[in-house]
């Protein structure tokens, strides 16, 4: 499904966002965000295995003309429990398409409060803040925190030592032949 | 008392964590409140349960009991919203306690070298002698707290 491009609200005040979960739990991402959502499955066919040195949360990549776009495990990135994602965030912007469990619902917020600076670790680089909605306080998670540049970086050296070794197997191949 | 006594005199909040009782200036307490519903969600801070909602504000649940005690507090009664200071910034946190907390006026001791960083000072009250807690070292915070965070803490949200 791919998602049509962002509306501008006419209030300006408001932002549409997608919960999500993952292992459960409730996340929220600006839907303006999200390029498109697509089955895992869907995407299963075209995705490459990939293995970068401390980046388990990276196993498979998806090759889109030039781009590549790195598959992040929601659920590992979080540091939640393993679980079978079924569904494909495709993230504007982002090098990222991120595997979720399913989505709730879409929705409205109106204020998204800063995380509080008690929060000092890595949440810092994963949440743009809080939302309150319907009582319950929601994550809304920043597109951009799922892979940093150095974790990028690791990815593309390890994409290009990929393409390097499969290069020198197929040239191998042929001298034989 | 003389006029330079109370002006020496200082208010405090009591505290109970467990068996022991602490305190905190009566300046860094916005209120006492009955414990909510914890908002959990996946963090790297440590000492941080999650968060609660009080009058419309998300603020950060920050149990400082094993620090103090060496143990998790088995049983809260109450919330202790108080002023944490980040820089020239000031944020609410929530700490849970185990008893009702009490208004004293007393005269703090400075701390000495030799007391730990949480150790703000000291009083005596009742023929005990209690620490008055520095929050800002309890609790977690950046250590310096970062240039984006002069932002408005509350943004209304915009695509």
């Amino acid at each position: 499904m791919r998602l049509a491009a962002p509306v501008k609200p006419s209030s300006g005040k408001t932002e549409q966002i997608i919960l999500f979960r993952v292992s459960g739990q409730l996340f929220a991402v600006s839907s303006a965000s999200v390029q498109e959502v697509r089955s895992a499955d869907s995407m299963s066919g075209a995705a490459m295995e990939i293995s970068a040195p401390g980046i388990r949360k990276v196993r498979h990549v998806v090759r889109r003309g030039d781009r590549s776009l790195f598959i992040v495990n929601g659920a590992m990135h979080f540091g939640l429990h393993a679980a079978e994602g079924a569904l494909l965030f495709v993230l504007r912007k982002t090098r990222t398409a991120l595997l979720i469990d399913g989505i709730d619902k879409m929705t409205t917020m109106t204020r998204l409060q800063a995380l509080p600076l008690s929060f000092c670790h890595e949440e810092r680089q994963w949440y743009r803040g809080l939302t309150a909605l319907d009582q319950t306080v929601v994550p809304v998670v920043k597109p951009e925190g799922f892979l940093s540049p150095e974790e990028l970086a690791l990815l593309d050296a390890a994409l290009l030592q990929s393409d390097n070794s499969a290069a020198a197997a197929l040239q191998e191949t042929n001298s034989a032949q | 008392m003389t006029v330079s006594a109370e002006l020496e005199l200082q208010s405090f909040v009591l505290l109970r964590l467990g068996e022991r009782r602490f305190a905190v200036s009566a300046n860094q307490i916005a209120e006492l409140v009955a414990p909510s519903r914890v908002f959990r969600f996946p963090h790297r801070t440590s000492k941080l349960e999650g968060v609660i909602l009080r009058r419309g504000r998300i603020v950060p649940v920050c149990d400082v009991s094993e620090m103090l005690l060496g143990k998790r507090l088995t049983s809260r009664r109450f919330y202790l919203i108080a002023v944490r200071n980040y820089g020239t910034l000031k944020e609410w946190i929530a700490v849970p306690v185990t008893g009702e907390c009490e208004l004293i006026n007393s005269e703090m001791m400075a701390a000495s070298e030799s007391d730990a960083p949480h150790v703000a000072g000291w009083l005596s009250h009742d023929g005990d002698v209690i620490e008055v807690l520095n929050l800002d070292t309890l609790t977690p915070g950046p250590e310096q707290p970062p240039a984006h965070a002069v932002a408005p803490q509350v943004v209304e949200a915009r695509p």
